[in-house]
């Protein structure tokens, strides 16, 4: 069994409920378009399952989508070059180094890293600062669990992620559209608020490589690219860390990166979004519809930290 | 004496041009098939992935088709001109017409599943987004000439104006591959494919023109 079949089976809704969803959400598509359009209406019903923590009142994405349309330019920027390019990328054995303002600084293997925590599903919105949405059964723990286990320093304000850099596994690091490797950073107090996750594992199994395996970051109130991917590195700093697509292109991408409906990306409105499978546009909500994060951001001007 | 058998007149050449139409009419709606099914029938019929944006798809297919279609009629001038093959110059107005039927169904799509025909956000959307500007002005542009494009209106004009009001088909695919290099996040290979392509029609142009 490979070592990070972390998530605990008894915990996870039973694969054959999602496939049902799955095969009842393309037949109603299709009958949408054709009838009354009646999208909306439809995709928005309730769900029976018990209420989780930020788990929102819409279906979730299927699995061929959540683990065939990613975003993980590593394998290439086409939305299927993950899943086409990933299949033989290796997470067994996995280590990550815990550095900067911390207790200890040293390099974990990922068991050692994961060890002690309870896996919980987390159903989450997902949006993708390009204007698409998902939603996502993840399975991981609080971020907050492992920043107490790591112990940083009273200097420490900011934690920083790090993608692996492998330029032979991963082919996408050989082009230069963005600076290698991919780095993510949250604020000490976004780090350790309780929506904030590490995630292990998508739909009760092990996190497919095109997701971030075997260990990634779920910011949900945020722009999907904050979380970071197949995470080798968690660097605790005094000072607010340079962040990939920041450091690309920063008239388009902030630090913050919070869902917005009323910040629009220079080039395209986000008052809107297409939750993939649906035809028509909803509206966006501000965080995500995570408004319990607000007070994380109280007196802050959104619009100038984007 | 023998009848001499009055010589048969020449058998007059059959148009094969008609019949070529048709199959160009075929092929051009191949991508309008291919979608449906791969949207609606679950790629029974052609395969493929399992779509997981269908609206995404049809906006790509179509604006990709568009502008595949108007390259295809700007290359049939500079085709002839090279081959002196002459008949091809009856395609050209299939082809156009078939750019900006792929073209307004990519601009149609946008307004209904984006902006649900809400004129309001349409106009802000337009006005304020540059590669969105460009893309709705190429498509403007195209309508004029599809518009004259019936042989009455050919007539109407007379040739000599027809062909300078289609001189407007330069400015619209410019902005077309504008607007295919702008909507991406980071540098893409495919917009550069077609900014080459569109570069060469034009380079070959003006090559046969000195």
């Amino acid at each position: 069994m490979p070592s990070n079949q972390h998530p605990h089976p008894s915990e996870v809704t039973p694969e054959s409920v999602y496939l049902n969803r799955r095969s009842f959400i393309k037949r109603a598509s299709a009958a949408g378009i054709g009838g009354a359009l009646v999208a909306g209406g439809v995709f928005a019903r309730g769900r029976n399952a018990p209420h989780i923590e930020g788990t929102p009142d819409e279906d979730p994405t299927p699995w061929e989508t959540v683990t065939g349309y990613n975003n993980f330019y590593e394998f290439g920027t086409g939305k299927s070059d993950p899943k086409k390019y990933a299949q033989d990328f290796k997470t067994d054995p996995w280590s990550i180094e815990v550095t900067g303002e911390v207790a200890e600084e040293r390099t974990y293997s990922f068991d050692e890293l994961v060890d002690g925590f309870t896996v919980e599903e987390r159903i989450y919105r997902m949006r993708c600062v390009e204007g698409w949405s998902m939603v996502v059964p993840w399975n991981g723990f609080p971020l907050k669990d492992l920043i107490e286990k790591l112990g940083p320093t009273e200097d420490a304000n900011y934690v920083e992620f790090t993608t692996l850099m492998d330029r032979r596994q991963m082919p996408g690091q050989n082009s230069p559209i963005l600076p290698w490797p991919y780095v993510e950073a949250l604020r000490m107090d976004e780090a350790m608020h309780p929506l904030t996750l590490m995630v292990t594992g998508v739909y009760g199994k092990t996190l497919p490589p095109q997701n971030g395996a075997p260990i990634r970051l779920i910011v949900p109130w945020k722009y999907g690219f904050k979380g970071a991917k197949s995470i080798v590195k968690i660097r605790f700093t005094k000072r607010q860390p340079r962040t990939t697509w920041n450091e690309a292109i920063p008239r388009e991408y902030g630090f913050y990166a919070n869902v917005n409906p009323e910040v629009d990306h220079p080039r395209w409105s986000q008052a809107t979004e297409r939750r993939l499978g649906e035809f028509f546009r909803r509206d966006t909500l501000m965080f995500n519809g995570y408004e319990e994060v607000a007070p994380l951001y109280e007196g802050m001007d959104l619009a100038r930290n984007y | 004496m023998a009848l001499t058998p009055p010589t048969a007149p020449r058998a007059k050449k059959r148009d094969w041009v008609p019949g070529a139409k048709i199959l160009v009419w075929l092929v051009s709606l191949a991508p309008v098939a291919i979608l449906a099914d791969r949207i609606f029938l679950f790629g029974q019929f052609t395969g493929g992935d399992f779509v997981d944006d269908p609206v995404e798809l049809i906006q790509h297919w179509t604006g990709t088709a568009g502008l595949i279609f108007l390259c295809c009629s700007l290359a049939i001038t500079p085709i002839r001109r090279l081959t002196h093959f002459n008949p091809i110059i009856r395609f050209r107005r299939l082809l156009g017409l078939f750019a900006f039927f792929y073209a307004s169904l990519h601009v149609f799509s946008y307004f209904v599943f984006d902006q649900r025909m809400q004129l309001g956000p349409i106009a802000e959307d337009v006005i304020e987004r540059n590669w969105i500007l460009v893309g709705f002005l190429a498509w403007i542009l195209l309508i004029p000439l599809a518009v004259t494009s019936t042989t009455g209106w050919i007539r109407r004009m007379g040739g000599k104006q027809w062909n300078r009001l289609h001189k407007l088909v330069y400015p619209s695919v410019a902005l077309i591959v504008l607007h295919f290099l702008w909507q991406t996040k980071v540098l893409e290979p495919e917009p550069l494919i077609y900014a080459g392509i569109v570069t060469v029609l034009f380079g070959v142009r003006w090559w046969v023109r000195k």
